[in-house]
Parts: C-alpha cells; sequence; structure tokens
C-alpha cells in the first residue's frame, strides 16, 4: 500500500506545481514602491481575501459589512484619499497607498496590514487603482516638499497657539483641541456622512502618520474628502512647524513639545489670551 | 509506597488484551458499539461516555469499566478538539474569515499577528467600549458527517458472541452518519490589552468539559516582546493541531505530536492543551516570534493527578518575506519533562499529586511553513525520547518523525491538503524488540470548500481519505476494536474517510 500511496503522493504533487503558475492577467495595472512592481492581478487575490468584506467587491466601499462600520470604508471608485504626500485634489503616490495600508487607520475598522508581504501590498495598490479612470487619466500628483523642522521653542508654540486661534481651527478642533467646537457636530464628508474632527485628547496616532512631518503634512495637503482644509496657501512653512509644535502641547503625550510648553506656561499662563470666539461674540 | 506505575505498566499490554477477553459476552456486545463510535474528530468515545471518564481514549474506558487495569498513562486521548476561525472576531471587526486564515481554522500572518497582539487589530477599536452592546464573544463550532472506518487485523471472538470460542483476526469496517462534539468559542477583550479565552466542549450525553480556559496580558511594560499567558491553552506550536485542515479520524492529528513507543506510558501529546503559564514575545509584524512555557506535568488533565514536577516548552520562529513567493517561515521547539513512577497510596490506591521517583523525557524538532504562491509546504521533524523506566524497559526508547503536509489555494475557498507522515523507532526500550515495532506511516488526502466565507459564519464542506500503517500496534485514533494485533510483526492498516460539514457560527 505504503507504494501506492507515495505515487500517488508524487502524482499530486505534481499536479499541484503545474498550477502554481496559473495567473491570468486580468489587467496590466502595475504599481512600483522600491524594488517592488505591484500587479493588480495579483492584487485581486490579496483584495479578495483581505479587503472585499469592508470595501465591496466593486471597490465602492459597499462591502457586507459597511452598514456595520463607521466610519464608512474607503470609496475607491472615487479616487479620493485623505491621506497624501501630494496637494489637495490630486490622486496620491503609490507609496502613499502602500502606507496607508500598512498603517491602518486608527480609530476606524481599518487595521494595519503590515504582516502581509511587501510585495502583497504593492500589489493591493495596484488593484485598488483599476477601480477609478481617475487613475488613467490624470495620474497622481507631484509630493509636496517637507522642508526640514524648526526648533520647538516655546516662542514657535506661542506662534502656533496664535495660527490655531487666527485660522479659526477651534471651531472644528475646539478651545482645548477635543473635537468639540461649535461647527464639530455640523461637518459632514464628501458623502454628506458626518464625521467628527480629530480630539488631541484622545492621544491617538493621526489617521495618516504620528509624526511632526506627518502632522505638517497633513494641513499642507488636506485631508480630501474631509472638512480638513490644505492650508498650503496660507502657512509658510516655519508658521507650518509652530502649528505642528502647538498641536502637539495639546496631545497627553509625553512629547518634547509638551516639555517644552509645561516648562514655560507656569510663569506665564496669566499672558495666554484664551482660545475661542473673540470677546463679544 | 508502592513502585505503583511501573508495575501497573508492565501488565499494560496483557491486561489490554485480556480484559477484553474476560469481558465474556458483553465484549462482542459493546466493542463494536465502542468501536462505532471512535472519535472521528478527536471527541471522546462511547465508552468514556459510558464510564464518563473523558481522558481515556474508548479502548482504556471500556477495560476500566469492565473492571480491567490501566497504567496511571497510556496513550496520550487524543483529544483534538479544535480551535477553530472565530466568528466572533469577525463580526467584532467585520473582516472575513480569510483576512485571518488562510482556510479557517489555520493562521496566517496577519491573523498570527491579531492572535499574537492578544486578539486585538490595534487600531484603537478593540476594547470592549468600541463594541454593540448586543454583541456576544461567542461562536461554536460542530460538524455533522458521514464516516467510514475500516482497520486490519482487529482480533475479535473466533465465533462472535462466544469468547471461549478463541481470538481471531479480522477486519473491522464500520460506516454511517454521526457527528463531531461541540466547541464553544468564547474568546474577547475584557480590556485593552487584556484578553481572555473560554472554550467549553459539548459531547452527546456526556456533559461539558473545558478544553481552554485562560487570561492573557499584552503589551507588557508597552513592549510587544512582553505577553503572559495563564489557564489551560494549546501551546505555540508553530504547526498547531488545533487549526488542522484535517478532521478525518486518522488525519485529524498529527501522529508526532502523540506517539510514544509500544509499551511507554509517558502521557503526553505535542498537541495536547496544557495547563501552566506562557512567556510570549514577538515582532511588530509578527515575523519574530517566541515562547517560553512553564506547564503542569498531567498533559491538561485538571486536578492534581500526577507528581509535583514541571514541564518547560520554548518556541522561536523567524518568518522571511520572499517577495512573489511569499512568506516563508522556519522554527524549532523543545519540549522537555518528567514523569513520576512512584505515587503514596492508601489501601493500595495511589494518591494523585504525590508521584515521585520521576524519569524525563523530552521532544525537540524543527517545522517549517514555506509559500510557493498558493502552494504551501509544512514539513515538521522530531526527535523523541523517554527514560527506560517509563518505557519500561532496559535503555531509553528514542525515535524520528517527520511530515510534510500540503496546501494548495485554489482560491480563499476552495483547498487541496494532502499529509505524508512517518515514525521510525530508532531504539527500543528492550533491546529484544522487533527494530520496527511501533513504527508509522500516514498519509491523507482532502479538500475543504467553503461555499459561504463572510464574517459572520462559516461552512465547509470536506472530504477526506486516510491512511496509516502501523507496526504491531493499534492505530493512534485507536480506530477498530483498539487492540493491538496479536502479533507485534503485524503491520495494522487502517482506512478513514470522511465527508462532512464543518460549520461554524
Amino acid at each position: 500500500m505504503s507504494r501506492i500511496l507515495w505515487g500517488a503522493w508524487a502524482a499530486g504533487f505534481g499536479l499541484l506545481l503545474s498550477g502554481v503558475e496559473v495567473c491570468a492577467a486580468q489587467t496590466q495595472t502595475e504599481t512600483h514602491f522600491g524594488n517592488l512592481t505591484g500587479k493588480a492581478a495579483a492584487g485581486k487575490q490579496e483584495y479578495r481575501r483581505y479587503c472585499v468584506g469592508c470595501h465591496g467587491p466593486a471597490g465602492d466601499g459597499n462591502g457586507e459589512n459597511a452598514q456595520w462600520i463607521d466610519p464608512k470604508p474607503r470609496d475607491f471608485t472615487a479616487a479620493v484619499f485623505k491621506c497624501r504626500s501630494t496637494p489637495t485634489g490630486t490622486l496620491p503616490t503609490d507609496e502613499d497607498l502602500y502606507h496607508s495600508v500598512s498603517r491602518g487607520f486608527v480609530t476606524t475598522n481599518m487595521p494595519p496590514w503590515v504582516p502581509l508581504t511587501r510585495q502583497a501590498r504593492v500589489n493591493l495598490v495596484a488593484y485598488i487603482k483599476t477601480f477609478s479612470p481617475k487613475w488613467q487619466a490624470q495620474g497622481p500628483g507631484t509630493p509636496i516638499t517637507v522642508p526640514p523642522e524648526t526648533p520647538a521653542t516655546p516662542e514657535s508654540i506661542l506662534h502656533g497657539r496664535e495660527l490655531f486661534q487666527k485660522m479659526e481651527c477651534w471651531k472644528c478642533h475646539g478651545p482645548a483641541g477635543h473635537g468639540d467646537g461649535p461647527s464639530a457636530s455640523t461637518l459632514t464628508d464628501s458623502k454628506d456622512r458626518p464625521i467628527p474632527p480629530y480630539n488631541f485628547a484622545s492621544g491617538s496616532r493621526f489617521k495618516c502618520g504620528e509624526t511632526n512631518p506627518d502632522l505638517y503634512r497633513i494641513f499642507m495637503t488636506g485631508l480630501d474628502g474631509t472638512p480638513m482644509p490644505s492650508f498650503a496657501d496660507q502657512l509658510q512653512p516655519a508658521d507650518a512647524w509652530d502649528l505642528v509644535h502647538f498641536l502637539r502641547t495639546l496631545q497627553p503625550l509625553p512629547t518634547p513639545e509638551a516639555a517644552v510648553w509645561h516648562a514655560w506656561l507656569p510663569t506665564h499662563a496669566g499672558q495666554l489670551k484664551p482660545i475661542g470666539p473673540p470677546e463679544g461674540q | 509506597m508502592i513502585d505503583w506505575p511501573v508495575t501497573r505498566r508492565s501488565g499494560y499490554r496483557w491486561a489490554r488484551r485480556s480484559a477484553l477477553i474476560l469481558g465474556g459476552g458483553l465484549c462482542a456486545a459493546l466493542v463494536p458499539s465502542v468501536a462505532a463510535m471512535t472519535p472521528a474528530h478527536g471527541h471522546e468515545s462511547a465508552a468514556a461516555i459510558l464510564t464518563g471518564d473523558r481522558d481515556r481514549t474508548g479502548y482504556e474506558a471500556y477495560v476500566v469499566a469492565r473492571g480491567g487495569v490501566l497504567p496511571v498513562s497510556t496513550r496520550s486521548a487524543l483529544a483534538a478538539h479544535k480551535a477553530a476561525g472565530i466568528p466572533a472576531f469577525a463580526r467584532k471587526y467585520g473582516l472575513p474569515c480569510s483576512a485571518c486564515h488562510t482556510a479557517w481554522p489555520e493562521l496566517n500572518a496577519f491573523g498570527q499577528r491579531f492572535r499574537d497582539n492578544g486578539y486585538q487589530l490595534g487600531n484603537d477599536r478593540d476594547s470592549p467600549i468600541w463594541v454593540n452592546p448586543s454583541y456576544i464573544p461567542f461562536a461554536v463550532r460542530t460538524t455533522p458527517q458521514w464516516r467510514l472506518e475500516r482497520t486490519t487485523h482487529q482480533p475479535v471472538d473466533a465465533v462472535p458472541g462466544d469468547p471461549a470460542s478463541g481470538t481471531v483476526e479480522r477486519t473491522i469496517t464500520q460506516s454511517g452518519f454521526d457527528i463531531s462534539g461541540a466547541d464553544l468559542l468564547m474568546l474577547g477583550t475584557l480590556y485593552k490589552d487584556i484578553t481572555f479565552g473560554f472554550v467549553p466542549t459539548v459531547e452527546d450525553g456526556e456533559g461539558v468539559g473545558i478544553e481552554a480556559a485562560f487570561v492573557r496580558f499584552d503589551n507588557l511594560f508597552r513592549s510587544p516582546w512582553a505577553n503572559l499567558k495563564f489557564g489551560k491553552f494549546e501551546m505555540d506550536n508553530m504547526l498547531s493541531e488545533k487549526r488542522s485542515l484535517m478532521l478525518s479520524s486518522n488525519g485529524t492529528f498529527y501522529q508526532s505530536y502523540h506517539f510514544v513507543p509500544v509499551g511507554d506510558g509517558t502521557d503526553f501529546g505535542l498537541g495536547d492543551n496544557q495547563i501552566g503559564a506562557e512567556w510570549l514575545g514577538h515582532s511588530a509584524n509578527s515575523y519574530t516570534r517566541f515562547s517560553l512555557a512553564v506547564l503542569g506535568g498531567t498533559d491538561g488533565v485538571p486536578g492534581l493527578p500526577s507528581g509535583k514536577t514541571y514541564d518547560g516548552a520554548v518556541t522561536l520562529s523567524q518568518a522571511f518575506d520572499a517577495g512573489r513567493l511569499g512568506l516563508q517561515r522556519v522554527g524549532a521547539y523543545a519540549y522537555a519533562g518528567r514523569r513520576p513512577t512512584v505515587f503514596e497510596t492508601t489501601g493500595g490506591e495511589p494518591i494523585g499529586g504525590t508521584g515521585t521517583d520521576n524519569r524525563s523525557f523530552y521532544r525537540v524538532g524543527v517545522v517549517g511553513d514555506f509559500f510557493i504562491g498558493n502552494f504551501e509546504l509544512l514539513p515538521l521533524f522530531m526527535h523523541g525520547s523517554d527514560d527506560k523506566d517509563l518505557a519500561g524497559g532496559s535503555q531509553d526508547p528514542t525515535w524520528n518523525s517527520g511530515l510534510l503536509e500540503l496546501h494548495y489555494y485554489i482560491s480563499p475557498q476552495l483547498i487541496l491538503t494532502q499529509r505524508s507522515e512517518i515514525i521510525r523507532m530508532s531504539q527500543q526500550a528492550l533491546p529484544a524488540t522487533s527494530e520496527n515495532l511501533g513504527n508509522i506511516d500516514a498519509f491523507t488526502f482532502g479538500y475543504r470548500w467553503y461555499p459561504i466565507m463572510f464574517s459572520r459564519a462559516g461552512l465547509a464542506f470536506l472530504g477526506e481519505l486516510s491512511f496509516t500503517k502501523t507496526i504491531g500496534t493499534v492505530p493512534l485514533s485507536g480506530a477498530g476494536v483498539g487492540l493491538d494485533p496479536l502479533s507485534p510483526d503485524t503491520a495494522v492498516k487502517s482506512t478513514s474517510v470522511l465527508l462532512a460539514l464543518d460549520f461554524d457560527f
């Protein structure tokens, strides 16, 4: 019996190996990240395995679980993406999408897919790009330049605080950054669904990263599809870094900016004007 | 004090055979019914149900029921209750089964990281406060089935119903509809980085047992390298028997994990859930993983039935991103323990927990998990050794085993499976024993088809064909009448056919 079984095993092994290379080229879409090239056809298999439950077979964000999820899954057919290194209104780079897949989105149902191989993630990006003709028509935008960070001094933080007031960030994010500004309850996304502003007091990561350059990039590119605009036309790079430094003090995290601020604050608190609507309004 | 286990062990093989013969007319009536219910799913058998003895194999429980004697420890009860895909998690996170499983219940890299992270995705939606209040972390898995078991060289009465007619060998064939027991899978998050697992198992007519019950604390000191699990759980075996894709009587377990030499009484199965504490660590993406465990020397049996020694286990694995080929993982493991050979007694009966005069045993091995596109290869090699006093011989029995399991994922919903496994004795406890006594060849072929796969439930149609050849001894599955052949040179061939519906809700 053993001889027969070993023979059957060998035959079966050969049959299975012959099927390994079966891979129909359904689409020619490719992505490039580092030295990797992603293939949409391969990405489709990954998409079916990991993503279809939320984003749906058509990539329109209407997967079987979408009805239970808040915030809703991304609609890839609209080709509007929050996390980009490119200017507002443009498509993200392959690298941006790769990082989004890898990082996941905090406070949403999108987990970090970092256990997947790099090739699998690049393939997924390639497949995601097949859902909208915009990718063929216009291609990704040009990434903005993130200049070197300025020192986090009390002056920088104070200036950032002034900008927070002047640019009316508090209207959505609230005077203390708790996400409870007077406009917070009225905000909707590009599909008219309610969307809350980020609550800095939660201490969670930002949706598009957790470093200071990530935060800089967020308000210089905006989060497309949300009420968070790009401030690239209003802020000079140094101003943007000052705002980054101030926003870091709103988080209950042991950041360098918080250390500078909390060392300065006890002796200067009386000099601070309250954040919020101007007096008399 | 008496030399209790050894004294009993010396009579073990005789007792196993003579108890059946001495069973008289009840034997012929009961044995077929016992054998007919030999578990295809590794669940306890009819005799165990009759006696209420969950921790004995069918025949052993039968022997006890008939007033026969057993060694304190025999071959491991192959209580291969399965872990499963846990739809409770899928429901919580809204992910399809395939997100965490290559094919449920086997974990993929993402599912492994999820498990390593204390069943948390790490997207700040893990805490129970984010879960709909109507959600409960509960799932159930069971397997209605039709199966056939055929085992050669089974000792039976020459004339049915007449034990005085002598014993002859025949091939026993049994088939029919059956059900497995049911696993009630309850795993969830108590708080961020604190998770529980509780898995009762329900057997028809037998009540409830506890397959797993643990609490784990994850990311201690904010480090993924510091996670502690405490309770009863499956060890961190890279090749998980609880997550096997195969469920037939001869194919549902790894022979390597449960093998002990003929006549050896060591009660240990690498695939059995153990009671103790386990320190686990992993890198951020779980490509690097390790575990260190201190376990009670009872092979997962609750209470304090054994001695005062502890077992230790170590596992280590590393995965490599091989680009288009996929993720490749290699690992190694070692398990060492001791078992008592002498107990305090009262009225001649041993007192649980008083075992002394311990003797050692160990298992070491290497394992791999390799992908070539949709093709997965799972090789394992293991070396085992038991102390001669545990085996009732004059020298330590040693053996080697190897297996290769193949999965081909035609799609996430259709998988072909195959496993080949061999065990070869390298040294018998008694030098005069035939060198191939106890050797095993095992082969399993199967498929699993998941007609539905979403985040609420899972259903798999599976078909399986498995063969084993064991030299001079009963198949580890206990198929047939669960008895050794009359001659130690006889090759016992056992075949299992399984057609089943495996569902998980």
